[in-house]
């Protein structure tokens, strides 16, 4: 029929039927027919030979590389760079690379001191920030002299000099304050604490009194302060709560006297007086000018008034609010007050003025814009940071990369203080810009690299290799972006320039927060995440079966997994950790660590124990020795005791008897607690009578003279705030200090004590230079022990470390170096990132794997021998064998010995199963079976004929004849490569040659797709038969309906338990994948049944002659078992312990579509309720699965129908012989899309929601965009490789190749990782790919099936 | 049922349209008062007296074309890269706009607040700047030639009304404009270009997704 059908046109075919041809070429080869299939295995050994640089090139996951997005590709050339050429260019580029690489190991190895430098670094450079006023609203000042000083004019002025503009008129209050420093002088040991500041504070009332009543009087009038004061009126209203302290219509005049209005009574009364100053604070965080701030002046840690205040100084000020300038009225009062209180060393200059501009407050006017600005930039970060994803915490990392760029803005301004910057511009007007320019754009690629990254590699490479995947993106953004800014630099616009140089730092310093703070947090990130997944897909991953239903499944506990032979890669650790969750290990490793530690520490303190009381060194003795000798006190006592009680004494010693004997002060109340309050100032001064009284010293430094600098600058707005007035763009004159230096004697503080003083309790002993000798010995005490400690500690831990192995046995440190000596360095000096992807080879099969079929659990498939083995899909365990008992014939030829043998091995078992089908008992003369003979018309007409084959031909005419009597011609011919029956020809064309007997000839590939009983089969039969005989029962109902063995398996589905399989004599069966039963089976249809779909209850069964047809699979009740047709015998048979054994499967033909295509139907696909056929008449048909009504008639491609994609969004793509593609409306039936991509047939395709992944036969992946139908990108891979696609996620794409498979990166285009299922000298291709539920993929490799998980992706599928 | 869904699906992308319209045309007004505030703040336009005392400060036609032609441009730009049939695929996403429409407030600021030394200075500045918008944001030509075309437009109507009298600058400087004025309306059609294209891929996905349901 094609008698000259090369190999290589036969790889190229790829719909089901020429997949079948293509099967037959393979087994020739297998069988090395050496002389003919020469020119059939050219087309493997190309594509073998570039295999080697191929993978070299791409295997490493880490070499970065740009997506291919938009790169033209060349007509027929790779993509792929050629490797030898290193331009400049790329060499910085791996240098880049290597350097992040190393700077991702670093910051995942050590977080926490890298953010702790980070922190570090960040507060250091925003400290000069301190120093600045908050953008925006910091006043300005302005000094003048007070001497010629005169009310600056409102007009503005020619020669202004330096004055600032705002230096016009006269300002809104001047300020003077009197600033009192009062101490009770000397010191007497007799006073309590509250001593410090109660006489002081009272001493406030005189003040006052002496400024309201001070009056000048001179030539020109007598001037008062309520004449030059400003006059307030109310409080602002909602400010009542101040009321009672705040002055209300009179002068503005504050000081802590207010607390008690003013009042020396109610002061004098007051019980507690920092309860009173206390009870006017604000609650919570209060950052501008606190009421106590406002009434002393000074701020609240500057006052003194507390009770452990050590210098015993009182500092508070009275505040003058002024309206009017008159210098000679304060100059009197000046004069009058340091008369009163003169203040001896006391230098301050009065002779400067300062005028302090406060900043307009922000209209609504400028507010509009600003909050614009504002909210557009909190859009974007929102925007920004809604793209983290598929991390621990999604919030956390935003906050991280809101926090990395905040930090480095505020490190710019700060650095740019340092060397002398001053901001000009209105920080808060620009801070949106600045943000903006920055962007977290870094950031979100650096997660996203990283996410990206395979889940299963360690934490710390995974970092490296997300860092240097992005390194030059990174670089290079960056280098555009100091260009953009450098040339905004030159456009010598100060205000830009300023910009600019903020933005520069602010790029650089983000650069370094991004390298070091934000990847460090990333990387905790994800190690919490690792733990925290791992420990949550742990039975999934642990290679332990998922507990099953268990009546549904009933089947013996798995073998454990079998290692797999032909991993490109160890199992690396990290894979092995995989089986225990780390968190168990860490307990683990912890608990015995512990123990061992636990057990070394009791030891050591029973053996300090032991050491202590006998003593044998004498260091009790001699420590006590010490201690006494060198106490000045000598405690005669406390040589006796341990050393720890001799020491106590040094401080308490004496105290009973000396106490009241020195207690020189009269008591007012000697209450019992002032007893023990009295303790220790007689203590001292028994211990140390040469200790004089201490003497509060009241200085006055620089400090001083503008104390006021010392408070929140919001100081004055607020204070004028309280009464309604703005000091927004105005300004107020701040006159010099008037110092006042009150000295108390301790008889007045005592005088004015409330009786209530005393009780408060006292401060903290102050150890000071009075016990410095004792101090002494005793560090010299605790400096040898600490020595002693630290020596027992080493101790210990060299012991320990002596005693205990390094590591516990696992997973220690040397895997690190173990990894690297193994693996080849790349050029950067690390070794690649170790792939964990390892495929579990399934074997079993004798010969290429023909059909596959899986539901996620269960996983079919049937070989060209016509063996159908059900695998679990989970463990890859075999858990069924249906036999093809024809088989044995084969086994004269030396190509099937090894086949047999394995069958023998594996399948001993089952090998009864298979004899007692009713189509060997016809010719082995079973009893009890022969009478099923009689529905097979078909094979007892075949039978007269084999004899005159036997033994000297290649047993092919029966088998030709038996296929195909009932096909119309017209098939054979209309269906070039595609039909069905290619082999046919092949199989005359090797009965022609082989025409002189031959082994091989029994081999050849039709003998072996559907083999009928041969004589070798004959032969052994009766051997056999006694083994049939002793048939388990339960096996034996599995024979119930009769199995076609003649026939090959064209089509096969799963679903379920229940395994549809198609056969080339038109017969459809469906058989117990559990139990290996055939269930039912119909011979409606008399054409091969070229495809299958399976769906809910539904069968569709596309045959050889373009009908279609439609069965309903029906469950009955085992009393319908009667109308079962076929198994009248077996009914009595009890049932298997299965309970769809007890269940009657039927299998009925609805409807029969028969001219659905008026040629072979190439594509059937089922999915959401419809069902889509293409056919070779170059049109695609959508039939309602539920009345198998015919919807639409799909015409647009200009050739044969090759591939089919439609899933359960109901999106449709079809590809044609004509290389076009065509997205449809599955629900119009109009076309949406046609694009022309591949030169050549289309032989896969398949849909994300984004885009659509065809193969080609020019080798040739396009992914194009699905809404557009605009092609993103094409990967042109090697000659000869397998057609089969699949999607595992999203963003990842396999495709089967040469002996391995391929990841691809859908978003990048990028190669992630190939995967080689074996030993790369037998290359055969992948021509089917499954992609399962759980994120693995089966393919099939020959006469193996390969399981591929992939494990990184269940983490994106989470 | 086809024909259903497809007058259905006709229905969507009208009131789709409208929305969009809608949503570009408000866009439009709020940056046209903002942008107005600032410039009015630098005493840049000067209106009719009596229309400065209300509660935007600008005229009350201002806001309304700008949002008009807002809507406009956001929905030409969609269509023209259709009708191109080359689809912008350049930083499709909302961060990105944001981004943007902030460059773009921030050289409405540059030009109201900042003091260049002469108009021929700020003109080339503000040139470079909106440049910079179009090459980090659009990179398409479709975008440069409708952006420079729009400006070009929108300069020469604001050259006819100043010239009948409708408003005036304070200080003038190219033939009774300011120059920087096209520089001002590039970045603005590239601005809401993205805006437009970013709404129109939206409704896009919205598209499939509904489809996707029925």
């Amino acid at each position: 029929m094609f008698p000259s059908l090369p190999g290589g046109r036969a790889e190229q075919t790829h719909t089901l039927p020429e997949s079948r041809g293509e099967l037959n070429v393979n087994p020739k080869a297998t069988l090395q027919l050496k002389k003919t299939t020469a020119a059939a295995f050219k087309g493997h050994k190309r594509p073998r030979g570039r295999e080697i640089t191929w993978p070299l090139n791409n295997r490493s996951l880490d070499a970065p590389r740009r997506p291919v997005l938009g790169r033209a590709v060349l007509p027929n050339g790779r993509e792929l760079t050629p490797p030898a050429r290193m331009t400049l260019r790329k060499q910085l580029r791996e240098k880049i690379s290597a350097a992040f690489y190393r700077h991702g190991l670093l910051c995942a190895s050590y977080p926490v001191p890298i953010i702790l430098f980070t922190s570090a670094s960040i507060l250091t450079c925003c400290y000069p920030l301190l120093r600045l006023p908050l953008p925006g609203t910091g006043p300005v000042e302005f000094t003048t002299g007070v001497r010629d000083y005169s009310v600056p004019s409102h007009e503005p002025q020619g020669d202004l000099g330096e004055r600032p503009d705002w230096y016009r008129g006269p300002p809104v209050a001047y300020i003077q304050q009197v600033l009192v420093k009062a101490a009770v002088s000397p010191w007497d040991s007799s006073l309590v604490p509250v001593d410090v500041f109660r006489s002081p504070l009272g001493r406030v009332f005189s003040l006052l009194e002496e400024i309201r009543n001070h009056v000048h009087s001179d030539s020109s009038g007598i001037r008062s302060l309520e004449s030059l004061c400003l006059q307030v009126t109310d409080l602002f209203p909602g400010l009542r709560r101040m009321q009672s302290v705040l002055p209300e219509h009179g002068c503005l005049l504050v000081s802590p006297g207010n607390y008690w209005q003013n009042q020396r009574e109610l002061f004098d009364s007051d019980a507690d007086l920092l309860k009173t100053i206390q009870k006017h604070e604000p609650k919570g965080l209060h950052t501008s000018a606190t009421l106590r701030d406002l009434l002393f002046g000074v701020p609240g840690k500057y006052t003194g008034v507390s009770h452990y205040n050590r210098k015993r100084v009182v500092t508070y000020t009275i505040t003058v609010v002024l309206s009017s300038y008159d210098a000679r009225f304060l100059g009197s009062l000046r004069a009058r007050l340091k008369q009163l209180h003169p203040s001896a060393n006391c230098s301050l200059r009065e002779d400067h003025m300062v005028h302090v501009h406060f900043k307009e407050e922000i209209g609504i006017a400028e507010l509009i814009p600003l909050v614009t600005t504002y909210i557009i930039l909190f859009a974007y970060i929102y925007f920004s940071t809604r793209k983290i994803d598929m991390v621990k915490s999604k919030w956390g990392l935003a906050l991280a990369a809101v926090v990395t760029v905040l930090s480095s803005l505020l490190m710019s301004v700060g650095l740019c203080t340092l060397f002398g910057l001053t901001p000009t511009l209105n920080g808060g007007e620009i801070f949106p810009y600045l943000v903006v320019v920055i962007g977290l754009e870094n950031v979100l690629v650096l997660t996203k690299s990283v996410v990206s990254t395979p889940v299963d590699l360690e934490v710390k490479l995974r970092i490296a290799q997300g860092l240097s995947n992005e390194s030059w993106s990174i670089m290079k953004n960056m280098a555009t972006e100091l260009c953009i800014i450098l040339i905004g630099y030159f456009t010598l616009v100060p205000a830009i320039q300023e910009f600019c140089l903020f933005a520069v730092v602010g790029l650089v310093s983000d650069f370094f927060l991004q390298m070091f703070f934000f990847t460090t947090v990333l990387s905790i990130d994800i190690r919490r995440m690792e733990l925290a997944d791992l420990n949550r897909r742990l039975p999934a991953e642990a290679g332990l079966p998922p507990p099953k239903p268990g009546p549904l499944r009933p089947r013996e506990v798995p073998p454990p997994p079998r290692p797999s032979p032909h991993t490109i890669t160890l199992q690396t650790p990290a894979f092995r950790n995989l089986r225990l969750p780390k968190r168990l290990r860490v307990v683990y490793f912890l608990a015995r660590t512990r123990l061992a530690q636990r057990i070394i520490m009791v030891g050591t303190v029973i053996w300090i124990g032991i050491l202590v009381y006998t003593d044998p060194a004498g260091i009790r003795t001699y420590l006590a020795a010490q201690v006494s000798e060198q106490s000045p006190l000598g405690d005669p006592g406390g040589a006796g005791l341990p050393p720890h009680l001799g020491v106590a004494p040094v401080f308490r010693g004496g105290d009973p008897t000396s106490t009241l004997s020195i207690h020189p002060a009269p008591d007012p109340t000697p209450l019992p607690e002032n007893q023990s309050q009295g303790h220790h100032g007689p203590a001292r001064a028994g211990l140390l009578p040469q200790a004089p009284p201490a003497v509060p010293q009241i200085t006055w430094g620089a400090e001083d003279e503008e104390g006021w600098r010392r408070l929140s600058f919001r100081h004055w707005p607020s204070l004028f705030s309280y009464y309604n007035i703005t000091l927004a763009k105005r300004y107020i004159s701040i006159l010099p200090v008037i110092p006042v230096t009150v000295h108390l004697s301790p008889q007045e503080a005592i005088e004015t004590r409330h009786p209530q003083d005393t009780r408060h309790p006292p401060p903290p002993i102050p150890k000071v230079s009075a016990d410095l000798q004792t101090d002494l010995t005793l560090y010299k005490v605790a400096a040898l022990g600490l020595a002693a400690g630290v020596l027992l500690v080493l101790l210990l831990f060299c012991l320990y470390r002596v005693l205990c192995p390094r590591n516990y046995g696992q997973n220690g440190v040397s895997h690190g170096r173990r990894r690297r000596g193994d693996l080849p360095c790349d050029d950067y000096g690390y070794s690649p990132p170790v792939s964990e992807i390892s495929p579990l080879l399934l074997r079993g099969h004798s010969m290429d794997i023909e059909c596959l079929a899986s539901d996620g659990m269960l996983l079919a498939s049937c070989c060209l021998a016509g063996q159908i083995r059900v695998w679990d899909a989970q463990t890859g365990d075999c858990l069924t064998v249906i036999p093809k008992p024809g088989l044995r014939r084969s086994s004269s030829s030396s190509g099937c010995w090894e086949q047999r043998d394995g069958w023998d091995g594996v399948g001993g078992a089952t090998e009864p199963e298979c004899l007692c089908s009713e189509a060997h008992g016809s010719y082995v003369g079973i009893d009890g079976l022969s009478e099923e003979e009689e529905g097979y018309p078909l094979r007892r007409r075949t039978a007269p004929i084999r004899p005159t084959l036997f033994n000297d031909q290649p047993d092919l005419t029966p088998l030709i004849d038996t296929n195909f009597t009932s096909q119309p011609p017209s098939h054979l011919l209309s269906t070039p490569p595609r039909a069905g029956f290619d082999f046919g020809g092949l199989v005359e064309r090797a009965y022609m040659e082989h025409e002189p007997p031959s082994p091989s000839a029994y081999t050849s590939p039709s003998s072996a797709s559907s083999s009928p009983p041969t004589g070798a089969q004959l032969q052994r039969r009766p051997s056999l038969g006694d083994i049939a005989a002793a048939l388990p029962p339960e096996r034996a109902p599995s024979s119930g309906p009769q199995a076609d063995w003649e026939s090959s398996v064209w089509a096969m589905e799963l679903r379920g338990n229940l395994i549809a399989a198609g056969r080339s004599s038109g017969k459809l069966e469906l058989w117990d994948a559990v139990e290996g039963s055939l269930r039912c089976s119909n011979e409606d249809g008399v054409s091969g049944i070229t495809a299958l779909a399976f769906l809910n209850n539904r069968i569709v069964a596309a045959r050889l002659n373009g009908s279609l047809d439609f069965f309903t699979v029906e469950i009955n009740k085992p009393l319908c078992l009667l109308q079962y047709r076929g198994a009248p015998l077996r009914g009595s048979v009890p049932p298997s312990p299965c309970y769809s054994s007890e269940d009657v499967i039927s299998c009925q033909l609805t409807r029969s579509v028969q001219c659905a295509h008026h040629k072979p139907i190439t594509v059937l696909r089922a999915a959401a309720g419809r069902v889509v056929t293409g056919s070779q008449d170059h049109t695609v048909r959508i039939y309602r699965l539920e009345d198998s009504c015919c919807l639409f008639t799909l015409q647009g491609h200009s050739g044969g129908i090759t591939a089919i994609y439609i899933d359960q969004t109901m999106v449709l793509a079809s590809g044609g012989q004509d290389g076009a593609i065509c997205l449809w409306d599955v629900l119009t039936g109009s076309r949406v899309s046609h694009v022309y991509g591949h030169r050549g047939d289309v032989t896969s395709l398949v849909c994300t929601t984004s885009c659509v992944i065809s193969s080609g036969l020019d080798d040739l992946i396009c992914i194009w965009d699905r809404s557009t139908g605009i092609k993103l990108y094409s990967i042109q891979q090697e000659a000869g490789c397998g057609a089969s696609l699949g999607v595992i996620s999203e963003s990842l794409l396999v495709t089967g190749g040469q002996g391995c498979v391929s990841f691809w990166d859908l978003n990048f285009g990028d190669l992630l990782q190939t995967v080689y299922l074996g030993q790369s000298s037998d290359g055969q291709g992948v021509r089917q790919l499954l992609v399962l539920d759980n994120a693995a993929i089966v393919c099939d490799f020959g006469s193996e099936l390969s399981l591929v998980y992939v494990p990184s992706v269940l983490e994106k599928l989470d | 049922k086809t024909e259903a869904s497809s007058t259905c699906r006709r229905v969507f992308v009208t009131t789709n349209l409208l929305i969009r319209g809608a949503m570009l045309f408000s866009v439009g007004v709020f940056l046209a008062l903002v942008l107005n505030l600032l410039q009015v703040q630098r005493n840049v336009t000067l209106f009719p007296p009596d229309v400065i005392s209300s509660i935007f400060s600008s005229a009350w036609w201002v806001p309304p074309c700008c949002g008009t032609a807002s809507a406009m441009i956001g929905l030409l730009y969609p269509c023209i890269d259709s009708c191109l049939g080359e689809p912008h695929k350049f930083k499709r996403e909302w961060s990105s706009v944001m981004r943007c429409v902030a460059v773009f407030v921030g050289i409405n600021h540059a030009s109201a607040k900042v003091d260049f030394a002469n108009n021929v200075q700020l003109s080339l500045t503000l040139a470079a700047l909106s440049i910079g918008l179009w090459w980090t944001f659009d990179r398409s030509r479709s975008g440069f030639s409708l952006g420079v075309t729009i400006a070009l437009l929108a300069t020469l109507a604001t050259q006819l009304l100043v010239y009948n009298g409708v408003f005036q600058y304070t200080s003038p400087d190219f033939l009774y404009i300011r120059s920087w004025l096209p520089c001002i309306f590039f970045a603005g059609v590239i601005t809401m270009g993205n805006i437009g294209r970013q709404l129109a891929l939206y409704e896009y996905k919205f598209i499939q997704e509904k489809s996707h349901q029925d």
